[in-house]
């Protein structure tokens, strides 16, 4: 893409350059390094590692390290069934995890408690912390979390980054 | 030895305490009068008719019975193949028994998950408290006086737990129809499923379609 026009610049000598607003550029940036915390609690962890070895490559889509330190990761990904024991650790280490951060459901019993209707299975990983994509699936294929992860991607390319992300500032955007 | 020959080998020994051996597609059990002193009968069992693996204890709730509670060990020999099953009754007032620690150390943690689930005592049992559920947990889960959606708690810090949608009650699939629609599972009352009526049922369904009347909602099956 060759450009010789009056911006300012003689593409022969800089190379290919891209205008762009700095929010889309850190939208960008921020989309396509998401690291993943594997909540991986039951048998959709092992579909999740099945998602980070080398035949569904995880790490194609930036998020190179599952990183298990909650501290240095972007996304939860909860896979598994969180019983009501273990849902106020869940709770605990989504809350040590730094903003910006989101959250993938994996499978069925981290949407709405799966199979398990019981009295010691939560029913949603929803119910404790904000669950921005689900995936379905005993466990989910993975491509269905691939899936998931570019819609999470679509996700965080439409939220504002410069301004301070609150919920009424999301709401304006929404409603404008 | 088999298991029939080691079963009255312990009837022989205890007598009254212990039941004739009884026999099921294979499976020999064995009745113990008196819960207070199975601890002796497993030592017995043990040592000399050498059974070293407890394989399993469980517990049964015989809600409306009385006694409510009844104990099953499974016990193997390894070096000769055998299997037995002691059976022993606890009443719900008294809801306690030894512990087969000190014959086996694997009844530990079996221990553990009766006492959590059904809350009947061991008594010199070294460290009995809940083992699947929290401490501070209020009921015992599997009782069947327990509800199957559970009831709510909470014990703040620890873990809370809530009622489940039960949307119109378990799932169940009835074994043996004769096609996957009528073995799905859907809100059913087990009882009153059988297997002849989801027969006659898709009999008639079929009969009606091939003479023309219209079907119901669901998948078309084609034969």
């Amino acid at each position: 893409m060759r450009t010789e026009s009056e911006i300012g610049y003689n593409s022969k000598i800089e190379g290919d350059v891209v205008v762009t607003t700095v929010d889309a550029a850190l939208s960008w940036f921020r989309k396509n390094s998401v690291w993943p915390m594997p909540m991986g609690l039951a048998c959709c962890a092992i579909e999740l590692m099945a998602v980070g070895a080398s035949r569904f490559d995880i790490s194609r889509f930036g998020s190179e390290v599952m990183r298990f330190s909650p501290r240095q990761a972007d996304c939860m990904i909860v896979a598994g069934t969180v019983t009501y024991k273990m849902a106020l650790s869940v709770k605990r280490i989504w809350d040590q995890m730094p903003e910006p951060k989101w959250c993938i459901a994996m499978g069925a019993c981290a949407s709405t408690g799966g199979m398990y209707r019981s009295y010691a299975v939560l029913q949603g990983v929803d119910n404790i912390i904000p669950v921005d994509i689900y995936v379905s699936g005993c466990p989910p294929r993975p491509e269905a979390v691939l899936d998931a992860l570019m819609k999470l991607q679509n996700k965080i390319g439409k939220q504002p980054v410069l301004e301070r992300m609150t919920v009424t500032n999301l709401n304006n955007k929404e409603a404008a | 030895m088999t298991s029939l020959e080691a079963a009255q080998k312990l009837k022989a020994k205890f007598g009254d305490l212990v039941s004739e051996p009884a026999e099921f597609r294979g499976e020999i059990s064995v009745k113990v009068g008196d819960a207070q002193q199975i601890v002796e009968v497993c030592t017995f069992a043990k040592e000399d008719l050498d059974f070293c693996y407890l394989v399993d204890i469980t517990s049964i709730d015989n809600y409306g019975d009385d006694p409510r509670w009844t104990i099953v060990y499974h016990l193997r020999g390894l070096r000769n193949g055998c299997e037995v099953r002691l059976k022993t009754d606890v009443s719900e007032e008294k809801s306690k028994l030894p512990s087969v620690i000190n014959v086996w150390a694997t009844a530990n943690w079996h221990e553990r998950e009766i006492y959590d689930m059904m809350g009947i005592h061991f008594h010199g049992h070294p460290d009995l408290r809940r083992i699947l559920m929290w401490e501070g947990y209020p009921y015992f889960p599997l009782r069947k006086d327990f509800p199957l959606a559970g009831k709510p708690s909470d014990l703040p810090g620890v873990a809370f737990t809530r009622l489940t949608p039960m949307e119109g009650g378990p799932f169940v699939t009835v074994a043996g129809g004769n096609s996957a629609t009528s073995r799905e599972p859907r809100i059913r009352i087990p009882e009153t499923d059988s297997i002849e009526t989801m027969g006659r049922l898709e009999r008639r369904k079929d009969i009606q379609e091939a003479h023309g009347h219209p079907k119901g909602p669901g998948p078309i099956e084609t034969k």
